[in-house]
């Protein structure tokens, strides 16, 4: 079983977190083109690499982001996600 | 095929041709290279010879012939899809597969068995009605069938789930198979040998290098060789391919894992599905229960197995089965699904002239690997996309034409 180490919460066991995809940022809604909405709804570079990414644990009910890499599997960064972060990538 | 085997056993020598010959040295220049020998590279490969004289090919694949998901998947063959575009297009598949063991002279032991959709909801209910029509109407064997007549085909079977989650009735697709995985891709590439395509194997493709918007060649781990058009059937490489280009695609990589259980003597000739409970199970010729689950969690770029997916996937198996908690897990493996956000394919031309896109194939494109191969090669040969893989296009999503397949593919097959 895979671990991560939270603020507050501690080790905690990642079957416990559902994920919510990468972390990515909105274009302003008023202004974007098509092209760019769907650029950021579909469009993107799946190729590995280091990502920020959502993830909710369950049991609390609180959303965290972690920074992991999608080849190695590795988290090398957790914070909460409602930390100093206003919808940027 | 039985013919062959006695002139064999007659004689006093095992001069058994190879099947492929020897490596040769790469050539400098090809009309097109294929990346990625899996069943779909090797069936477009044998298609481009085959049905339109095109041989000056290359298929590069950097491991072995079938190592990819090929290799690795549960074998599910069968047409009853939710979308319009895509029954037409698997149906068409599972046509040339019933052929395909005559076309190869090799038994790719496609076996009938029968495909039950259990649902246990009345919502699972709804959209097995929804699939049955839409079958129907494009001529597919395909029904809802009640308790009774599941139980009776599949005796074993608790229809209660431990009391858990009733099943409630199925779609049941008569002509749902099975098939040697393995065996499809080697006949397709013997095929395609033989009718004088090149096949490299441990032949990395590193860059794909382009001239004023147009696909000159591909620089690989051997060196660099022309080619005038190149086709990507890589699954679940295929970002790391598209990268190259710089042509962004919605397709996400997620492990899809899959077991076997230790052989038992035959008790169940048909192939289930439950997606409420996101597993499946067909016994094998060699008698193992073939299980698979939906793919892992989250994104990830390996194949690595997980504790996680045996411990999950067996639970729900034995509500299903109460039997096999006696039995034992014998190997479990995981490939990499490409998934889509529509969980349909993605096929054709891309903006870079001469480049083509063969992916998207998630958990469900060992069924499509015939028609892919054709259709890919009738698109590459006359540079326009084949009418059945029109609604595939790799520009839908910008135009909001999505291809919502996701009710009849969003378990692992
Ligand atoms: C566990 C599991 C169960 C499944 N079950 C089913 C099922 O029951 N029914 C069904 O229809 N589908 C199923 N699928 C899906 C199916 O296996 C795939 O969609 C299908 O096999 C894809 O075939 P392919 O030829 O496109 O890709 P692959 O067989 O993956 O071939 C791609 C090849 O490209 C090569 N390659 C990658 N990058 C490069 C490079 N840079 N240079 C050279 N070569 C490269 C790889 O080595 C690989 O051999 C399952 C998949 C998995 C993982």
């Amino acid at each position: 079983m895979k671990f991560v180490t939270c603020p507050s919460l501690g080790r905690r066991a990642l079957s416990e977190f559902t994920y919510g995809g990468r972390l990515e940022k909105e274009p302003d809604q008023e202004s974007v083109s098509e092209k760019a909405w769907t650029d950021y709804v579909f469009y993107r570079n799946g190729a590995p690499q280091t990502l920020k990414e959502w993830w909710y644990h369950r049991p609390t009910g609180i959303w965290f982001l972690f920074e992991r890499n999608t080849l190695t599997d590795r988290i090398t960064q957790v914070e909460f996600a409602n930390r100093g972060i206003e919808n940027e990538a | 095929m039985p013919l062959r085997l006695l002139k064999y056993a007659w004689k006093k020598s095992e001069d058994e041709p190879r099947f492929f010959p020897d490596e040769t040295p790469l050539k400098k220049a090809y009309d097109v290279v294929i990346i990625g020998g899996g069943g779909h590279g090797m069936a477009c490969a044998y298609y481009l010879a085959k049905e339109h004289g095109i041989t000056n090919v290359a298929v590069l694949e950097q491991g072995y012939i079938g190592g990819g998901n090929t290799g690795r998947n549960t074998t599910i063959v069968r047409s009853n899809y939710l979308t319009s575009e895509g029954v037409k297009f698997y149906d068409e598949s599972l046509k040339l597969f019933e052929d395909l063991s005559d076309d190869f002279d090799l038994n790719i032991f496609y076996s009938t068995r029968g495909h039950f959709t259990l649902a246990h909801t009345d919502s699972a209910m709804r959209t097995m009605r929804w699939r049955a029509e839409v079958n129907k109407h494009h001529g597919i064997d395909s029904e809802v069938v009640d308790v009774e007549t599941i139980q009776k085909e599949v005796p074993y079977m608790d229809m209660s789930c431990n009391g858990q989650h009733p099943v409630m009735g199925a779609l049941y697709h008569a002509p749902g198979s099975v098939a040697r995985h393995d065996a499809v891709a080697w006949g397709y590439a013997r095929g395609a040998q033989q009718r004088g395509v090149e096949i490299h194997q441990k032949t990395r493709v590193t860059d794909i290098k382009t001239k004023g918007g147009k696909v000159v060649g591909v620089e690989t781990d051997r060196g660099f060789v022309e080619a005038k058009k190149v086709i990507s059937m890589v699954a679940g490489s295929t970002p790391r391919i598209t990268e190259m280009l710089e042509i962004e695609t919605p397709i996400e990589i997620f492990p899809l894992q899959a077991c076997v259980t230790e052989p038992v003597k035959p008790f169940m000739d048909t192939i289930v599905v439950s997606g409420s409970l996101h597993v499946y199970v067909s016994q094998s010729s060699r008698g193992e229960l073939v299980m698979g689950a939906s793919v892992d969690p989250a994104e990830l770029h390996s194949t690595r197995s997980t504790l996680d997916f045996v411990e999950g996937l067996t639970d729900q198996m034995m509500d299903l089965f109460p039997f096999t908690s006696r039995l034992k897990i014998m190997r479990q493996w995981a490939g990499m699904s490409d998934i889509t956000p529509d969980f349909a394919p993605i096929m054709g031309k891309t903006d870079v002239e001469g480049f083509y896109l063969d992916a998207g194939w998630g958990t469900w494109g060992f069924k499509a690997t015939p028609v892919s191969g054709k259709t890919m090669a009738y698109t590459v040969a006359n540079d326009t996309p084949h009418e059945l893989i029109k609604p595939f296009s790799l520009s839908r999503y910008a135009d909001f034409k999505l291809v919502g397949e996701k009710g009849a593919a969003s378990v692992g097959h």
